[in-house]
């Protein structure tokens, strides 16, 4: 809508410009404010990742940055290793290694043990409220850039 | 709590007690985004309403409330002797001859925002709920003592915010503060209509997409509000003024006498700018 004011006139009004620079400011205001959510959303993360691959969850960091036009959220999760093995594949000596809280089941057998990662269900996972924050932008679909991880990983023929 | 002397006596013309009236903050986190004039608008049109309503200034150390509203040579008494026990809640109060039902009790000049104990003055705003339909606090800039203390006792605010960046970034951070547990209602005051339409001013949905809050009024930026400043008549009390209207539709939203939505101002028409100034 905006480009097609800005192919017409030139430029875009200054009360967009406005809305769109209170809107990323305060989305990097709000997240400043509430790093329990910083750290619930890296929970997660390390969380789902680790279904895939073996994480350093020690050393794993969350961090948002201002870009130019978009805040980005820059992850830095130290991979170990893949660990989930294929499908026709005997079923590994060890357990698959579960996320931190996750019962693992000594007595699956062998058939189910293949299928490790779908757990039915998981660990309390915290919820993503500010507190205190009514009128604030929680919940606004943000675009993020897509010049992270791209898409689910897809298991390595090797 | 706090051993705070605040006098009981029965007012000379408040003869009706426990009245558990409502407690609301004008607030806005930036400063010079009109809270004081709201305040005293919202004030004098409840009261014209049939009211009854004390304005507190808590804004201790840069009291104004009392000048915007005309009172300001009959103010003898401010909140601080009120607190200290050097005069009496009655002796403080300042009634307005326009609309007798309007009080004022006004901040210390001379003294500063941490001279004010927290605990006694939402006691004391406890006390004027007992008295009075409604409490209006009109809370200082900034998010410092003065904000704290003026929220303390209120339990509804009212967020007054400019179509400016600024403005919407403070008022954002400032219902951030107040919490969830306050009804917080939303004035966009000195919008102005032809700068909207031209895209050169953040517009009434603007602003709201970012704050999220119940829309209680907007106001236009006129010269009636100048005006009336100017000459310590609360724009709320001339019925010609479409200014004070506005205020009024705003004070019958707060009794919930209308619940009608909010009018957003319109440009002037060439026929009113010709005719419609006021000296």
């Amino acid at each position: 809508m905006f480009e097609f004011f800005n192919r017409l006139f030139g430029t875009k009004p200054s009360s967009a410009t406005a809305k769109e620079r209170l809107r990323l400011v305060l989305l990097s205001d709000h997240l400043s404010l509430a790093p329990d959510v910083v750290e619930a959303l890296k929970n997660d993360l390390i969380e789902v990742i680790s279904r895939y691959c073996e994480v350093d969850a020690a050393n794993c960091d969350v961090t948002f940055e201002r870009q130019d036009k978009a805040v980005a959220m820059l992850a830095n999760i130290p991979i170990l290793g893949m660990q989930r093995p294929k499908p026709p594949a005997p079923p590994p000596a060890a357990p698959p290694q579960a996320p931190p809280g996750l019962a693992d089941e000594p007595a699956a057998s062998p058939a189910l043990a293949t299928t490790t990662p779908s757990v039915p269900e998981q660990a309390p996972a915290p919820t993503a409220k500010v507190p205190g924050k009514p009128g604030g932008s929680n919940g606004r679909r943000r675009r993020r850039k897509n010049n992270g991880v791209q898409g689910a990983p897809r298991p390595q023929p090797t | 709590m706090v051993n705070n002397v605040i006098p009981q006596e029965t007012p000379a013309s408040a003869p009706v007690p426990r009245k558990r009236g409502r407690a609301i903050v004008v607030t806005s986190g930036k400063g010079g985004v009109g809270k004081t004039t709201t305040t005293a608008n919202i004030g004098a049109a409840l009261a014209a309403d049939g009211a009854t309503v004390v304005l507190v200034d808590a804004d201790v150390g840069l009291r104004n409330l009392d000048i915007v509203l005309g009172l300001e040579a009959r103010v003898r008494h401010h909140v601080l002797d009120v607190l200290e026990g050097a005069a009496t809640l009655d002796d403080a109060l300042v009634t307005d001859k326009r609309v007798p039902s309007l009080r004022l009790l006004a901040a210390a000049q001379t003294r500063e925002k941490d001279d004010v104990d927290t605990a006694a003055f939402t006691d004391l705003i406890g006390t004027l709920r007992d008295r009075f339909d409604f409490v209006l606090i009109d809370c200082p800039a900034g998010i410092e003592k003065g904000f704290t203390n003026a929220i303390a006792g209120a339990d509804e605010a009212i967020i007054v915010c400019t179509p400016e960046v600024s403005a919407v970034r403070d008022a954002d951070r400032v219902v951030g503060l107040l919490g969830d547990g306050r009804k917080v209602t939303l004035i966009v005051n000195r919008l102005r209509p032809a700068l909207v339409r031209k895209g050169k001013m953040l517009s009434v949905d603007d602003v709201n997409d970012i704050l999220h809050l119940p829309l209680l009024g907007v106001i236009a930026d006129a010269p009636d509000v100048i005006v009336s400043t100017n000459r310590g008549e609360p724009v709320a009390l001339d019925a010609a003024s479409p200014i004070g209207e506005a205020y009024r539709a705003i004070a019958r939203r707060i009794t919930g006498a209308s619940t009608a939505a909010p009018e957003i101002p319109r440009e002037k028409t060439f026929f009113e700018k010709l005719f419609g100034s006021r000296s």
